[in-house]
């Protein structure tokens, strides 16, 4: 059997999750979610697991990234899985990393492919996913976390699941580290992650007032505006605004690099986009070799007139 | 109150990166060295820490003895004390790291241990968490901004656009990503310092990896040919059909 771990935020289920459910069906077994509180108690049906473990305590009532490694290591203990997975998130990360230091056992962090065996080989990402490892997981329990956007989410096949309620064993320690408040995102916002185009701008966009077109670009297109890593160390951009392998990964149907030279550690942060439209003045950047489609020339003419174009219609 | 951060020696990766012949390795024969640049402002963080609270603070990492250029960079800007945790170059993976950073700090009576959030490299993600485990003492990841007042500490952490906060008392260890502030030069009177400066080394012990690497790969270039669409703005319509064929515009 494997166990999957399902990270949701006050009940409303990551995206990012859905990529963990998706790899988990594929494993050779069957396969247990786990959900950690009651206000998760509604997602048990949609994620296509045959049984749902749900880790019930009152003091749950948030994230605390120690507590919920404890609610995979009762499971662990008295389930036995092969495989525990969960999402490449900060939280996916974070919570294996306890659940590995709990054990005593490896984690292996953003796995794209698991052939399996023994003893087990997985292949896991390195450098951000601009180098690949073939690696062993020497372990009874194979802990692991699943790449951001390496596959495609596929939706969850119907399932009735069989629930089952646990009280994980928790210690005072391991609810010391606790989401104690927020800061609510500035509503009506497009996040990078979730937009369907991004408009990213590189040093060949020269300012920060030179941003002003490529938001334009974005406003039209119902899109979110990024930036690369010399963009956020100039300050032309708040660093939330890095695309790259220190920054966000996005996952459009489109991305339009604008200036954008193409450096590894910037396209590790734009590979889950389905296509690239570069906007260079140099016919010869690296990002111009990896786009599908290239416009070459002064992105300060270039992108007004696609706005233009867009405006009337044309 | 005493800080320390902890950095790893990477190479300093151009637009391709290629191999040993026995892909075990990045061929470095061309490259040189850095730290990640969430590890540039975990220093940088450790020094803003100690003007604030007169805090002494210290850089550990574990690697080659060509590492030391890692810690002497890290003095330069401004840490006081490194310490090297030699190896013979030999890989440790995340449980034999943090064990042997355990072993070196257990006792020593840091307050705050910052690392990055993940390494550049290796990108395992936990070494963090496993010394924060290893030492009995809070831990959170990920962080965005620091705040220090009466023995606990604040971090913020961005989710979903917006952040959530983290109330963690000292000692603590917290990994940190780049964008939490913008890290410093080093000083040319930190340079001349830093080349003078006295190293504590040791040489930890192995354990046995058991996440073991057997090869490294290239990823396979997945995208086809780039169709240019032409030149300048007379370009416009030509991509504003293109945007209409993928249906977001």
């Amino acid at each position: 059997m494997n166990l999957v771990l399902v990270e949701h935020d006050r009940g409303v289920l990551s995206d990012l999750s859905h990529e963990a459910l998706t790899f988990a069906r594929r494993l050779d077994g069957e396969l247990d979610a786990v959900l950690v509180g009651e206000e998760a108690r509604g997602l048990v049906d949609g994620l296509g697991a045959s049984r749902v473990h749900l880790a019930v305590d009152p003091r749950l009532d948030d994230y605390a990234p120690a507590a919920w490694a404890a609610a995979l290591a009762t499971l662990v203990e008295s389930r036995s899985p092969e495989v525990v997975l969960a999402a490449g998130s900060d939280r996916g990360q974070e919570v294996m990393a306890h659940l590995g230091a709990r054990l005593d056992a490896p984690v292996a962090a953003n796995v794209v492919a698991a052939a399996g065996g023994d003893p087990f080989v997985v292949t896991r990402q390195r450098w951000g996913g601009s180098l690949l490892e073939e690696a062993r997981v020497h372990a009874p329990v194979k802990l692991l976390t699943v790449a951001a956007h390496a596959l495609a989410a596929e939706p969850a096949p119907a399932s009735s699941p069989v629930v089952e309620e646990f009280a994980p064993a928790l210690s005072d320690a391991d609810l010391v580290v606790k989401v104690v408040r927020r800061d609510e995102p500035q509503a009506g916002k497009i996040q990078l992650g979730d937009a369907r185009v991004v408009v990213g701008g590189g040093r060949g966009v020269g300012s920060a007032e030179g941003f002003a077109v490529l938001e334009e670009l974005a406003g039209v297109l119902g899109g979110a505006v990024g930036g690369s890593r010399v963009v956020t160390n100039l300050g032309w951009r708040p660093h939330a605004d890095q695309i790259g392998q220190t920054g966000a990964r996005i996952a459009p149907e489109l991305y339009i690099a604008c200036g954008v030279s193409g450096a590894i550690q910037h396209m590790v942060g734009c590979k889950g986009a389905k296509r690239i439209l570069a906007i260079n003045k140099d016919p010869n950047a690296p990002i111009v070799a990896r786009a599908d489609y290239a416009v070459i020339g002064d992105l300060g003419e270039i992108v007004p007139a696609i706005v233009a174009a867009l405006r009337s219609g044309g | 109150m005493e800080v320390l951060v902890c950095v790893k020696r990477v190479p300093e990766t151009g637009a391709r990166i290629t191999l040993t012949a026995d892909a075990q390795e990045i061929d470095t024969s061309y490259l040189g060295f850095t730290i990640s640049p969430h590890e540039e402002c975990a220093v940088e963080e450790a020094l803003r820490i100690a003007a604030a609270h007169g805090a002494g603070t210290t850089v550990l990492t574990l690697g080659p003895a060509a590492a030391a250029e890692q810690l002497r960079n890290a003095l330069a800007m401004g840490i006081q004390k490194g310490v090297l945790l030699e190896t013979d170059g030999g890989e440790f993976d995340p449980q034999a790291t943090a064990e042997a950073i355990v072993d070196l700090v257990r006792g020593r009576g840091f307050d705050l241990l910052l690392f990055g959030n993940e390494s550049a490299d290796s990108g395992g993600y936990q070494v963090a968490v496993r010394v924060a485990a290893g030492l009995g003492v809070p831990v959170v990841t990920g962080i965005k901004g620091i705040e220090i007042a009466d023995g606990r500490l604040t971090a913020r952490r961005e989710a979903g656009g917006g952040w959530e906060v983290f109330e963690v008392p000292l000692p603590a260890v917290v990994s940190v990503k780049e964008g939490i502030n913008l890290p410093r030069y080093p000083s040319l009177p930190g340079q001349i310092r830093a080349k003078k400066a006295e190293l504590e080394r040791h040489e930890p012990a192995r354990r046995e990896a058991a996440l073991e690497k057997v090869r490294l790969l290239v990823p396979q270039e997945e995208r086809a040919t780039v169709q240019v669409l032409g030149e300048g703005a007379d370009a416009a319509p030509r991509v504003v059909e293109v945007l209409r064929e993928l249906g977001v515009a």
